[in-house]
């Protein structure tokens, strides 16, 4: 279903990488691999649609990105915190879904930030929380989206051994439900099979 | 369309939450019409003549006081990237952030600028047609200054570097918006330039959102 | 037709253009010397004195031709950063990029002889009749480009964000243009108004016309060096230019 063929990236001056691709279908998923400064969050970013790439083309269900159907099927969990601050956890996952256009009612909202572990804490504001549990409420949103192609970029930083358990069994989950994951990291992680790809 | 409301019922949740940022571009607007007579004289029929231009001036000043806050945090959070990546549109997100940007900083100017042209001792009917212009003219000063705000994210000497840019642009704003209030007052008729600010308006509600949107989507490459 | 798009597509390449600019700027420049030295023949010594201004008239054969420039560089820029932005070449947003001082410059010098016109003419080093005011704005309008591209760090960027700003002022210009000469005749009626110039004698239209033509193949020549050294500094890393400044 999503299909890479021949990315090449630079920043400023400095080729990161050339002829990159592969191809995942249902159930499948991506390890990328490099060490610092590889380019790793580059090609996430090339992939989602965020950078335009120098050359190359991402085919998703055959139709070329960025499309709709794309965005729609898709999250991306970069380096940035993405939750605002000033609302809470329980506000910030409504109002992304508001903002996707994807209807999500409270019930559905309570349930994610409980399987995430911040019961108690959905009605206080993300700025009181820990830094772990920050990361939880945007992970909370990989269960209130339902996407099919997860992109996560170094999704396992930040996590406490509980938290990073969790997230392996969610992402294990939505493999045998038929997603696709493309993940990177500089750790091994704790999803089993997977291809991978080392820049 | 829901994902237009949900914007502009964000932005105005999250300024609840910080009420100060809204309230001093407020102030700003107040202490600023207030400095003009400081410093030009308490003449009542020089300040009757110079009141359009000072809280046209002083409305724009205030407006780009509060635009480089349009887009930075949400830049800075990553919250602006998970938009740019959303299915809805994003120049139909943005357009939400422009309204509630307007709610939040122009429509108190509108609100409160009759109760400062009382200072100018201009009369009930100049008083009306001011808060008409700037009713007309404060959206328009939020639509081109998000470009401005996105062409500038996260450049240095961001909010300068903006003023540079946007004041140009407000100016036929200005010389109508102030024009239909002196018309007014010289007893002349001032159809004609609310008229073309409400034509500019139009225009700019077409297509500065999707100019916003482009450098938007520049600004996160 | 096929072939000669393919060879034009050629020079949108830093590498191919920077020899075409090269062998074309001598050309430019002369075509410069040439007009430049007959319409100031023109200018000084065939237009006839005016009645009223006297001698003093004269720099609006610097002054005319500057305006024109100005504005007609702007749209010149707003055309390749357009082209660059569209097409997404980088030859094209350095040719925006080159043309920008240049813009500047002329609308600065129009400013500047619009100055020392009105002094002597109407006794003030400045007027806000409406040509001056518009001029002064899209001076504003050049600084702005120039200086978003000199505060974003990354060129592509730069270059796209510059195209996006040019575009969005060139749309503005007749509207601001419009506003300011509202503005001019509802409050100082035509008593000061730059552009009753003497009633054209054919001599002083022909003059006006080819200091024109010398400021545009002064652009010309001008903007080509400069995007030379646009692309020098910006290709840097690569062979050919390695190469080159050998």
């Amino acid at each position: 279903m999503l299909n890479v063929s021949g990315l090449a990236c630079s920043r400023g001056e400095r080729r990161l990488f050339t002829d990159v691709g592969f191809s995942l279908a249902a159930g499948e998923w991506l390890h990328v691999q490099g060490e610092n400064g590889s380019g790793k969050t580059s090609l996430m970013r090339l992939l989602v649609g965020l950078s335009p790439a120098d050359a190359g083309k991402v085919f998703w269900r055959n139709e070329p990105t960025p499309s709709v159907e794309f965005r729609r099927d898709l999250i991306y969990l970069g380096h940035h915190a993405a939750v605002k601050e000033d609302l809470t956890p329980l506000e910030n996952l409504r109002l992304a879904a508001a903002l996707d256009g994807i209807a999500l009612d409270e019930r559905g909202a309570l349930a994610a930030l409980i399987r995430l572990g911040l019961r108690g804490r959905e009605e206080l504001p993300v700025r009181v929380l820990s830094a772990g549990q920050k990361r939880r409420v945007l992970l909370a949103r990989l269960l209130t989206r339902p996407a099919v192609l997860w992109v996560l970029d170094e999704a396992f930083n930040a996590l406490d051994v509980a938290a990073v358990k969790l997230l392996g069994e969610l992402i294990a989950e939505h493999l045998s439900a038929g997603g696709m994951a493309v993940l990177t990291s500089h750790q091994p992680l704790p999803v089993p099979g997977g291809k991978v790809l080392v820049l | 369309m829901n994902a237009f409301l949900a914007t502009v019922r964000r932005d105005l949740l999250l300024a609840m939450r910080r009420k100060s940022e809204v309230l001093t571009a407020v102030f700003f607007f107040v202490i600023v019409t207030s400095l003009f007579p400081l410093g030009i004289g308490p003449e009542p029929v020089l300040l009757k003549k110079i009141a359009p231009g000072i809280l046209w001036v002083a409305a724009l000043l205030a407006t780009l006081l509060g635009l480089p806050r349009l887009f930075a945090a949400d830049h800075v959070d990553g919250t602006l990237e998970q938009m740019a990546l959303s299915p809805s549109p994003l120049g139909l997100l943005v357009a939400g952030k422009i309204l509630a940007h307007w709610l939040l900083c122009g429509l108190p100017l509108v609100l409160l600028a009759p109760v400062l042209g009382l200072q100018f001792d201009l009369d009930a009917s100049a008083l009306g047609i001011l808060t008409l212009a700037l009713l007309l003219g404060t959206p328009l000063l939020s639509l081109i200054g998000a470009i401005g705000a996105a062409l500038t994210l996260g450049v240095r000497g961001g909010g300068v570097l903006l003023a540079l840019l946007v004041l140009p642009l407000y100016i036929p704003a200005l010389i109508f918006g102030a024009g239909a209030v002196e018309a007014h007052i010289a007893g002349l008729d001032v159809g004609g330039h609310l008229s073309l600010l409400a034509a500019m308006l139009v225009l700019a509600a077409f297509f500065a959102p999707w100019a916003t949107t482009a450098a938007l989507r520049i600004a996160l490459e | 037709m096929r072939q000669s798009l393919i060879h034009w597509f050629k020079y949108g390449s830093p590498q191919s253009f920077y020899p075409l600019a090269g062998r074309m700027i001598p050309w430019f420049w002369a075509a410069a010397a040439v007009f430049g030295i007959a319409g100031l023949w023109i200018s000084f010594f065939v237009a006839p004195t005016d009645a009223q201004q006297g001698e003093g008239y004269r720099i609006i054969f610097v002054h005319v031709p500057a305006s024109w420039m100005s504005m007609f560089i702007y749209m010149v820029m707003a055309f390749w950063a357009g082209l660059g932005l569209a097409l997404n070449t980088r030859v094209s947003a350095m040719m925006a990029q080159s043309l920008a001082p240049t813009g500047a410059l002329m609308a600065a010098l129009s400013l500047w002889t619009g100055a020392l016109w009105g002094k002597p003419m109407w006794g003030a080093w400045w007027v806000w009749d409406a040509r001056l005011t518009s001029e002064l704005i899209l001076f504003f309008l050049y600084l702005g480009f120039m200086a978003l591209q000199a505060a974003i760090d990354d060129p592509r960027r730069a270059d796209k964000a510059g195209a996006i700003l040019a575009l969005v002022g060139v749309v503005n210009i007749p509207i601001i243009y419009f506003s300011v000469k509202w503005w001019n005749t509802l409050h100082q009626g035509s008593t000061i108004n730059l552009n009753k110039a003497p009633s054209m004698a054919q001599t002083m239209l022909w003059g006006m016309l080819l200091m024109a033509l010398a400021f545009w193949m002064y652009s010309i020549a001008v903007a080509l060096m400069r995007v030379r050294a646009i692309i020098l500094e910006r290709e840097r890393h690569t062979e050919w230019v390695k190469h080159a400044v050998e």
